[in-house]
Formats: C-alpha cells, sequence, structure tokens
C-alpha cells in the first residue's frame, strides 16, 4: 500500500478493506466455511478438495497468509493495520488463513532477522505459498530444558557439514520436508558451541520414527541423523550463533504457538453454550451448577485478559521492540488452554471421556483426545517452570539460581 | 504500557516525576500521621491542580482539556504507586462524570469549571451497605414544589468529609435519579469514618433536603446513567489499583535483590523467582485490561460494561496477591509500622471494596455474557 502514506490514513485504510474485501469474495468459496483444519499445514491433508487447494495457491500468491512480511521474499508487504483489517474482513465471511506451520510461525521470521539475502530468497516465499513443511530439531533425549547441553554433532569437512546424532519432539517429523535444528559445531564451549542449521529431511542418513503419546496419536518423532550430509551454505548466520537465533525462534514460538497467535482464538461452541446444554440452566437461564458456572466464568475472564495482552504485545512490538508482557504469554496461553480443556471434559462427565467408538459424539471424543494431547502446552517451546526462570532472570534481573 | 500519544507520554512522565519527587510514600505518611478527617493533603491536590490535572476528562469549554479517561487513568496510577492522598480521582473522574454524562448545560456550567479548576470537590454518594450493591438503595427524593425533598443515609462516602458537592443516587418513585446536592445544604450532615486506609469515607445523612428542579442529572428513571457514571468510576479506581499493584511489585523485587540469609541474596532462591514471576504475570494481564477498559470508555465502544467488569475484577484479585504477598516476602519488617508496606495493603483492600469486589464484578461478567 504505497499510497497509503499519502492520503488520510483512516481513508487508506477503509480503502484497503474494500479491496480486501473484494477479493476474498472472489477467492474464498463459501463451500469452504468451517472446515478448517488446523492441523493441515502441519501434516498436509486438504490436498483432496480441489476447492481447498485453490484456496490455498489463491493466498499463497497474494502472500495474504502471511500479511506482514516482506513483498519481496512473498509477504503480503502489509502494515500491522491493515493485516488486523484483512483478519477482520476474513472473520466476517468465514474465511481462514490456509497458510501456517511452523515456517510460518517460527522460522520465516528468524530468517527474516538473521539469514542472508540469498537464504532468505530460497526458503522464505516457499513458507509464503505454504509449499514447504518445516520440522524443528532442537531437544534430544539428554537435552530438554537445559537445551544447551545438545549433543547432536555438525562437523566442518570442507565442502560440507557432517550431522551425527539424535533429535527427540520432532513435532510433525514425519510429515516434514526441511528441518531447522540446532547442532553442536564446537565441543568445548556449551553456548557458543551451537550453529543453526537448515536440513532437507529426504537427505540420506536421516531417519523418522513417530513416538505414540497418551493422547493416542503420534504428533512427535525421534529424528536420528547417521552421517548426514548438509550443504555448507545450509548454516544460518556464523557458526557459533546458533543459540542467539535459536533462542529468538523460540520467542516466536513462545509468542505464536500457544499464544497471541492463532491459538488464542477460541474454536468451537463457547464452554457456556456447551454447560447449558450438558448441565442444564436454573430458573433464570443461568448454567443450573453454580460451582461450574463461577469456574467458567473465571476462565472466560482469564482469557479476556490473554487475549487483551496478546494484542498490547501486537501493539507494543511494532518497530522491532519486543514487549515486555510477550515473556508471560507462554505460559498464561498453556494455562488457559489446558483450564478450557479440564472444564470441557468436567462438562461432559463421563461422556468426556470416551476413548473410541458407538456411545460419544465427535464433539466428545475430540475433546478427550485434545485434553490430552494439550498436556503437552505447559511442556514444549521451554516448560512452565522454565519460562519462569526466563521472567525471573531475564526480566526482572534475579539472580541465577544455579 | 497501552500505546500513547506524545501528549499522554508527557503527561505520564511528568506524573511519575512529580509523584516520585513532590509525593513520594512518606508524604503519605505525613498525612496518616496528621490524622485529619479530610483525609488528604490540600498542599498536594492544589499542585495537581495547578498542573490541569484536574481537568484531564473535562471538555475544553467547561475549563478542561478534554484528554480523555487513559490519560487520567495514567496519572491516577502513577500516583496511586506513591499512594499520594489526593482526591482527584473521585471528584475530577467520578463525580465529575455524573455532569459529564448526565448534566445538562446549565448544570454542567455550574460545577464542571469548579471541578476542572479545583476549586469544587465532589463526590459520588450511592452505596447505603458496607458492600457495594446500585440496586439496593432506600434513601428518596420527592416532587415538592417547583424540586425535590431528598432523604437518605449514604455510608462510606470516598472524600466525604471535604465535599462542596454530592452526586446521590436516589428513588424518585420512576426509577433511581441522581442529583445534585451542595454540601453546605440544609438538613446536611457528615459523620466521620476512621478507616485503614485514613483516607476520607464519610457517613453522609441527608434529611429532608429541598432542592431545586435543577438538581436532577438526567432522567428519573436513571439507573443506566448510574451504571454509566460506576462504570467509570470503577475504572478509575483499577487504574489506582494498578499504580499499587506496580509499586508493591517493585518494592518487593527491591527488597529480595538486598536482603540475605544463609548467605545468599534472597533473589538467588527460585522458590521466591517463581512467586515473583507469577506475580509479574498478573499484573501485565493486569495491566492490559485496566488499560483496555480506559480506551473502551475515550472510544465510546459498546461493552464497555464487560470491560469495565473484566477490569476491576481483575485488579482486585492482582493488587490482593501482590499485596500479600509484599507483606509475606518482606517478612517482620513488612508488619511494621515503620515499613510503607501496610498503607499499601490497607489501601488495597478498600479499593477491593471500592464499586464492587472482585466476586461482584465476576457475576456482572456472566450476567453481561449470559452465563
Amino acid at each position: 500500500m504505497a499510497t497509503a502514506e499519502m492520503t488520510n490514513p483512516a481513508d487508506a485504510l477503509e480503502d484497503f478493506r474494500t479491496e480486501a474485501a473484494g477479493w476474498l469474495a472472489e477467492n474464498f468459496p463459501k463451500s469452504l466455511v468451517g472446515k478448517e483444519n488446523l492441523l493441515a499445514t502441519v501434516e498436509g491433508g486438504g490436498d483432496s478438495d480441489p476447492e481447498a487447494v485453490a484456496w490455498k495457491k489463491a493466498m499463497g500468491e497474494k502472500g495474504w497468509g502471511t500479511p506482514t512480511w516482506p513483498k519481496a521474499y512473498g509477504g503480503g508487504g502489509l502494515s500491522y493495520r491493515e493485516a488486523r483489517v484483512l483478519q477482520e474482513e476474513m472473520g466476517k465471511i468465514g474465511a481462514w488463513n490456509p497458510i501456517g506451520g511452523m515456517g510460518v510461525m517460527m522460522l520465516g521470521p528468524t530468517l527474516l532477522e538473521f539469514a542472508s539475502e540469498e537464504q532468505k530468497k530460497i526458503h522464505i516465499p516457499p513458507i509464503c505459498r505454504g509449499e514447504i513443511r518445516w520440522c524443528q530439531g532442537y531437544s534430544e533425549p539428554g537435552a530438554g530444558s537445559d537445551l544447551a547441553s545438545l549433543k547432536t554433532k555438525c562437523e566442518d569437512k570442507g565442502d560440507h557439514w557432517l550431522v551425527n546424532g539424535q533429535k527427540t519432539w520432532t513435532s510433525g517429523g514425519q510429515w516434514a520436508d526441511w528441518c531447522f535444528a540446532l547442532v553442536r559445531t564446537d565441543t568445548t564451549r556449551k553456548h557458543e558451541g551451537i550453529s543453526f542449521i537448515l536440513l532437507d529431511m529426504k537427505t540420506p542418513g536421516v531417519e523418522v520414527k513417530p513416538i505414540r503419546m497418551i493422547s493416542g496419536t503420534s504428533p512427535f518423532c525421534e529424528t536420528f541423523f547417521t552421517d548426514v550430509k548438509v550443504p555448507k551454505e545450509n548454516l544460518v548466520g556464523e557458526p557459533g550463533q546458533g543459540w542467539t537465533i535459536g533462542k529468538r525462534l523460540l520467542q516466536h514460538e513462545r509468542t505464536n504457538l500457544s499464544g497471541g497467535g492463532r491459538m488464542s482464538r477460541q474454536h468451537g461452541p463457547s464452554l457456556s453454550d456447551m454447560a447449558k446444554r450438558y448441565v442444564g440452566t436454573d430458573d433464570e437461564g443461568c448454567i443450573a451448577d453454580t460451582d461450574l458456572r463461577m469456574r467458567i466464568v473465571r476462565h472466560e475472564m482469564a482469557a479476556r485478559a490473554f487475549q487483551a495482552t496478546a494484542r498490547r504485545v501486537m501493539l507494543e512490538s511494532k518497530g522491532g521492540n519486543i514487549s515486555l508482557a510477550s515473556s508471560i504469554l507462554k505460559n498464561v496461553g498453556a494455562r488457559i488452554t489446558q483450564e478450557r480443556a479440564e472444564l470441557t471434559l468436567e462438562i461432559m462427565g463421563m461422556n468426556g471421556l470416551g476413548w473410541s467408538g458407538d456411545g460419544f459424539s465427535q464433539e466428545e471424543l475430540g475433546a478427550t483426545r485434545g485434553w490430552l494431547w494439550g498436556k503437552a502446552v505447559s511442556i514444549y517451546g521451554g516448560t512452565t517452570e522454565i519460562q519462569n526462570n526466563v521472567i525471573a532472570k531475564r526480566i526482572l534481573g534475579m539472580l541465577d539460581h544455579q | 504500557m497501552a500505546v500513547l500519544n506524545e501528549e499522554q507520554t508527557m503527561l505520564r512522565d511528568m506524573a511519575r516525576d512529580w509523584a516520585r519527587t513532590q509525593s513520594p510514600v512518606t508524604a503519605f505518611r505525613k498525612v496518616r500521621d496528621a490524622g485529619a478527617a479530610i483525609g488528604f493533603d490540600p498542599g498536594a491536590f492544589a499542585a495537581q491542580a495547578e498542573m490541569g490535572w484536574t481537568g484531564v476528562i473535562i471538555p475544553e469549554n467547561y475549563g478542561g482539556s478534554d484528554f480523555g479517561y487513559l490519560s487520567l487513568g495514567l496519572v491516577l496510577e502513577e500516583t496511586g504507586r506513591t499512594l499520594t492522598a489526593s482526591p482527584l480521582g473521585t471528584t475530577t473522574l467520578a463525580a465529575a462524570s455524573a455532569l459529564i454524562l448526565g448534566g445538562d448545560e446549565a448544570q454542567k456550567q455550574a460545577w464542571l469549571p469548579r471541578i476542572a479548576s479545583g476549586e469544587a470537590i465532589a463526590a459520588l454518594a450511592v452505596d447505603e451497605g458496607a458492600r457495594h450493591d446500585p440496586r439496593a438503595i432506600a434513601a428518596t427524593a420527592y416532587k415538592s414544589g417547583d424540586g425535590w425533598t431528598l432523604s437518605g443515609t449514604k455510608v462510606f462516602v470516598a472524600e466525604g468529609d471535604a465535599a462542596h458537592l454530592f452526586v446521590v443516587a436516589a428513588q424518585t418513585g420512576q426509577g433511581i435519579g441522581l442529583f445534585l446536592v451542595p454540601g453546605d445544604a440544609q438538613g446536611v450532615s457528615r459523620v466521620s469514618r476512621n478507616m485503614v486506609d485514613a483516607r476520607s469515607h464519610a457517613e453522609i445523612v441527608f434529611d429532608k433536603v429541598v432542592l431545586g428542579a435543577d438538581a436532577l442529572i438526567g432522567p428519573e428513571n436513571g439507573a443506566g446513567l448510574l451504571d454509566q457514571v460506576l462504570d467509570r468510576a470503577r475504572a478509575g479506581v483499577a487504574a489506582e489499583m494498578l499504580g499499587l499493584a506496580v509499586q508493591a511489585f517493585e518494592d518487593t523485587l527491591d527488597y529480595l535483590k538486598t536482603r540475605e540469609q544463609f548467605g545468599e541474596i534472597l533473589s538467588r532462591f527460585q522458590a521466591l523467582q517463581h512467586r515473583m514471576a507469577n506475580q509479574f504475570t498478573q499484573i501485565e494481564l493486569m495491566r492490559s485490561v485496566v488499560e483496555g477498559a480506559l480506551e473502551a470508555i475515550d472510544a465510546g465502544r459498546d461493552d464497555i460494561a464487560e470491560k469495565v467488569s473484566l477490569a476491576k475484577a481483575t485488579a482486585c484479585e492482582t493488587l490482593h496477591l501482590v499485596s500479600r504477598e509484599m507483606i509475606q516476602l518482606h517478612g517482620g519488617i513488612g508488619m511494621t509500622d515503620e515499613h510503607h508496606a501496610g498503607f499499601y495493603i490497607k489501601r488495597a483492600r478498600i479499593l477491593e471494596n471500592a464499586w464492587g469486589n472482585a466476586a461482584f464484578h465476576r457475576e456482572r461478567f456472566a450476567r453481561l455474557a449470559g452465563y
């Protein structure tokens, strides 16, 4: 919107609204309303529906799946205000963003900040078009909360890097095309010995084994690297800069995954409607179980405070600033996600504990699995306890306890 | 911190500087020690008026600057940090809102310029019991002659000891109406109450007070107007509470960084780090909803009531937590009168009760949202 600055900003924003609404009306098929599959960006899928394919292609080419990213790399080039208008217009007609996954939420913003011009040109446009699925190679069996103790070795072999080691909790590893990973290029220094590399999952020596979880699904994998050759140009930043880059990426993860991004929007019916349906109402039309009712109210108010904070972080983070409040989003988001799942189960009673088959609605079975899966939210991307350490040490300046 | 414009940033910085240098907690201690019934420092209030803070939400043609509620909230937050004893929030935000929202031209002309200059102090007299309940109003106003006769008793009226004007809620027969009652009117009497925060919370008796026809603000069934006025008062109190929470937290943090036990600085203990991280988290959430409520008022949004109840309930819970932690983490020193931790927890509980506690606002939020 080069013209936006020339005219009255409010008018320009309304012009953009008209433009966005027009484009969306033309390109978003009404048949796709309510068919958003959040997992599709990680697991693929949706390919069987030609209209979903066309929608993804249209959004990808327009760059509006990554609305605020620079146009030069395939993004939408929109201002934050315009992006918000776009989101509002999409909301009005039930349109959803088909471009997502870790490339969008974590890697892209990190590459924009740290990658070379050539790396940006190669790797960002396919993310904007939703063509490449990325996975994250961070945790190892011996490096969980103490991530910097990671051991996966990355040796300089002159014309290439040679990678050996094991990663775990690789989300979507079995579906991913590429992996961004933290590897050790120097065994003599802990944090300064870590580098950030990009790795094609089809490279010989990469092996992926899904891990079955309490939810019965396998969203995570073990990933083994045995003599994996990685081209020299796939190292981002300088060797030894990986910890800095990797931490920055975690900030994006913490803001997006369970924070201010897509997850903050609640899907499905409200807890209040669900409770009225399952538990019934009193003479005044209120949820009959008064104790449950007040806990739902507390939850809803906490969720609203969280959303207000996510919005505040977005507004305050303009121009490259990092809002201090961003540090709380991961923990609060996790708490709210898990509380919602627990309340849903409580509302459904025994019907919320079905595992499969007859006697349970899809909504009920989904609630059970979602509840179990959701236990991961306070563990991945830095546990609640690690987040509290980060707040205490980095923000509050309390000295290291170690 | 909300994204502020240049005027708001200047106002906030000025308020912060003034509170720190001219009105530190030691100034409040002097007011407390003096024990005067008016419960504030006339010098501090005069200084605030001098700087124009008394006219922040009042329109320019009535002597104010019309900077809005968020702007006044920023001032109240900064002066709340140091517990500045001043009627600023009560008169220029809560009571002035009644005139701004419901007053006719003559009523505004009669009072707003005097409130904006700090010459007159106005107070909001609504509650008749120990717990906030704007539906339980027994005070009455009967039409008599050309005007009204108002009777009833209002309790815990903030700044009631010094007020020149009361905005009184009373049953009119058509519903609840709001009335302007000058403090020196025949039949108005005041009883001071000595409360933990050493501020003014007086009982005001209105005994057959004869008023003109122009005493009524807004309609005779003005419960809706009262709700709007109360929401502004609540948002103002929440802003002051934010200041208290931030300062109580920062003082506790500073203490943990200096106090040593077991040969270690306390802030090195992880058990304490996580308690502080939790408080920091809650305060950030509190800031978002308090600023959100003030912004909603400025923008004239249609969900002000919901946003205000969210803000006040959150403010109550958070300040409650932080003020308790302040005492506990300071240990015995925090329980001495010599230390200021006690001032914070005392003022905190008063503000938690003001215009509805957390439970009141959770229930109100629930009703508004259809739970």
